[in-house]
């Protein structure tokens, strides 16, 4: 028997256990978490049967054919997508047990205390001092660009613990605690028009040492499990011809003749081209991945995709003519989802411009393609072998 | 969806294919034939044609040929342009086939897949698939016309002329005079064949046979610009982390890095643009609009790719003596083949419904 077989054997038998019409939805996600449904690939016992990550899939559709409820992943991408493998890469038992799920379920909404006003791609540059004392850590600076701060339960965060040391080597990785009296979380209102993000300041927030993450100064590897999910997250979706930002500009092309320049038409057969291209791009890479051949085009996909996205919603809305200079809403919001094809073209427009930035601005994923890819050298530095204390800021 | 990878066979062709190229199709060699009056390699065509037997990768086994597919032939054709081979690979065993397969010609197919023949289709190397072509007049039962901008014609045994009775003749090569042209590209050069009253056998209908010889030329022309890109993005980069200047490595300025990086993102979606087109082309599915996007997309990117080799290279790029020049002229010459990206362009305007104005 395979191990698909297998896997939607146990499935089956897990569904008769627990109809899903019948059963809570917690209680469902928690009983499909003990019961190793919820990310195969991970470890018994967490959630996991140590089976290939490959088949998630199929239990994937099994659960959803027999109308069981999901875990909203969208909504907690975050600790999915960064907080869960680092934790469990890095964490201790009790971390791990403790952790992993109520993250899966939802019943824990996590965020990214990384980024700061003075460490941006320069993120080991960070200032956010944790200081020990006793059995616990006191950590006193300010995050910013953090999504889910005012709904997270927890964060991963990390912060120098040894300003003596050069800046790569001085930090350490902690879970904080989003309800100690000391975090203090302020919408960030962006472009847009509303605050998807947050600041977060943190004065003498008290983290025990049994939530720390990896040893002390080890934060910057742990940190490297983190990032590369995300950037994995960021580029990895499945889309159909028209699927991405280039179907709502399509559709307007068809419905309008009354808006078509041949300017525009050159303009918009160029990117559909690309963006069917980057299609291509992505579908080549899944399967390279199915096939155990993961190759290095990952480190490509966001940035053709923030480049794209960024050049398609300026066709848009010069493509909407007079309506082209309204906007929605500048409404002041806080959503909690992130459609970066949804609303209006002006919006699709300035969100886009995150796209080049968040996750690793363009720029320093051009320097990764070009050393890790190509073997090109580094640019000389002057920052890797100073204590921190005297990096010049 | 569409198999865009590459399979164990198809990696072993192309490890047969590059060890041949590396052992008789060195740079310098190419840049010595191509002043020479023989500009096609045709030992290496014998070699790659006969002994590999890759002349018949398209055709039938029961015709004599291999029975395999486009995406074989885009793994050869990869290493070509790679190579930039001076050998009418992409004339004979895709253009020529292509259209002698429309026609059902199983006698000229066994001969082409052999490799002993070499058959071209006497149409300008620019034109697109489904464009308008140039003729020959049928009169009193033999040809007459000059047809020009036909490539790799002097190195042909048969051409394939459409003509005006809608006929495609296959001409002996003999019976018609092959007029060499000075071509943009050194290694894919150009003829103008002029037709004297030249006695030709019909072998089917011209538009078809055309038709489908081009869009599978396009298709798998874009294979050879990714062998082409993929020399240049490796070249400069291994010469750019040798080459010093200012004390330092010339690749370690940033710079140039980004634009290297962006260099190879444009090669990697060419890679999948490819490998699409030619498994559209393998299974017959939705191979107008993959094969449209391909084209629209592969030229540009191998022109950029070389164009950059050549100024990231510095002086040494602009010599006679160093091969990027080969490339370059490949490459903007491919960029007229078998249609424009803008001619590509507005083809997927009409097949997905995006009009002008």
């Amino acid at each position: 028997m395979s191990h698909t077989d297998e896997l939607i054997g146990r499935t089956r038998e897990f569904l008769a256990a627990h109809p899903p019409e019948q059963t809570d939805r917690l209680d469902f996600l928690r009983a499909r978490f003990d019961a190793g449904l919820a990310w195969v690939h991970y470890p018994k016992g967490l959630g996991g049967l140590g089976a290939p990550r490959s088949l998630q899939a199929a239990v994937d559709a099994e659960l959803a054919a027999a109308g069981a409820p999901d875990n909203d992943p969208r909504r907690i991408g975050i600790g999915l997508g960064m907080a869960a493998p680092t934790i469990l890469e890095y964490g201790t038992e009790e971390q791990k047990r403790r952790f992993l799920r109520p993250l899966w379920t939802g019943e824990e909404v996590w965020c990214q205390l990384f980024s700061e006003p003075g460490a941006g791609s320069d993120l080991a540059a960070l200032g956010t001092r944790a200081v020990r004392d006793g059995d616990a850590w006191v950590v006193d600076g300010q995050k910013v660009w953090t999504s889910s701060a005012h709904l997270a339960r927890w964060a991963i965060l990390i912060a120098r613990t040894d300003p003596d040391l050069p800046k790569h080597q001085g930090i350490t990785y902690f879970v904080c605690d989003m309800t100690d009296p000391g975090v203090e979380v302020r919408p960030l209102r962006q472009i847009t028009g509303e605050a998807e993000f947050n600041e977060v300041f943190l004065t003498g927030v008290r983290i025990p040492d049994t939530r720390r993450l990896g040893e002390v100064g080890e934060g910057w590897r742990v940190a490297q499990t983190t990032l590369m999910n995300e950037r994995v997250s960021i580029g990895g979706m499945r889309l159909p011809r028209e699927g991405g930002m280039i179907g709502p500009v399509a559709r307007t092309w068809r419905e309008r003749p009354e808006a078509r320049t041949h300017d525009l038409h050159q303009r918009l057969l160029r990117l559909w081209v690309e963006a069917e291209v980057a299609r291509f791009t992505g579908e080549r890479l899944r399967q390279q991945l199915a096939a155990g051949q993961p190759g290095p085009e990952g480190s490509g996909m966001k940035l053709a995709f923030a480049r794209l996205n960024q050049e398609i919603s300026g066709l848009e809305v010069e493509l909407r003519g007079e309506e082209g200079l309204l906007y929605d809403d500048w409404t002041m919001r806080r959503p909690e989802l992130v459609d970066f094809t949804g609303r209006d073209a002006g919006y699709r427009y300035l969100r886009a411009k995150g796209n080049s930035i968040e996750g690793g601005t363009s720029e320093v994923l051009l320097n990764i393609v070009a050393e890790r890819v190509l073997g090109l050298p580094a640019e000389p530095r002057t920052d890797k072998d100073v204590a921190w204390k005297d990096l010049s800021r | 969806m569409t198999d865009l990878l590459y399979s164990e066979e198809e990696e072993a062709l192309r490890a047969a294919v590059r060890d041949l190229l590396t052992d008789h199709c060195a740079a310098a060699d190419v840049i010595a034939r191509v002043e020479s009056g023989t500009p096609h390699d045709l030992d290496l065509w014998k070699s790659l044609a006969g002994s590999m037997g890759l002349a018949g990768l398209l055709i039938p086994e029961d015709l004599g040929g291999q029975g395999a597919s486009h995406r074989e032939v885009a793994v050869v054709l990869e290493e070509l342009g790679r190579a930039v081979a001076p050998v009418p690979y992409l004339a004979s065993a895709v253009v020529a086939t292509e259209a002698l397969l429309a026609c059902g010609d199983g006698e000229l197919l066994g001969r082409l897949a052999t490799g002993r023949t070499i058959g071209a289709l006497a149409v300008g190397l620019h034109v697109a698939p489904g464009a308008p072509v140039r003729t020959a007049r049928v009169e009193n039962g033999v040809l007459h016309g000059e047809l020009t901008g036909i490539a790799d014609a002097t190195a042909a045994d048969v051409l394939l002329v459409p003509a005006d009775d809608g006929g495609l003749y296959a001409v002996a090569a003999d019976a018609v005079t092959r007029t060499p042209v000075a071509s943009l590209d050194l290694t894919r050069p150009l003829a103008t064949v002029t037709l004297h009253g030249a006695t030709g056998r019909r072998v089917g209908d011209a538009a078809p046979a055309v038709r489908r010889a081009l869009r599978a030329a396009a298709g798998l022309l874009a294979s050879e610009q990714l062998g082409v890109a993929d020399w240049a993005l490796t070249e400069t980069v291994r010469y750019l982390k040798e080459r010093k200047q200012f004390n330092r490595p010339v690749g370690g300025f940033q710079a140039l890095k980004h634009r290297l990086a962006q260099l190879w993102l444009e090669v990697v979606g060419l890679r999948a643009a490819a490998r699409a087109a030619a498994d559209a082309l393998a299974t017959g599915e939705d191979t107008e609009i993959t094969v449209a996007v391909a084209q629209a997309y592969a030229a540009p990117v191998a022109v950029h790719a070389t164009e950059e080799a050549l100024q990231l290279h510095g002086g040494i790029g602009m010599t006679w003596e160093h091969p990027v020049h080969l490339y370059l002229k490949r490459a903007k010459a491919g960029s007229l083949a078998y249609g424009t990206a803008g001619a590509h362009r507005e083809a997927l305007a009409e097949l997905v419904d995006l009009r002008a104005p």
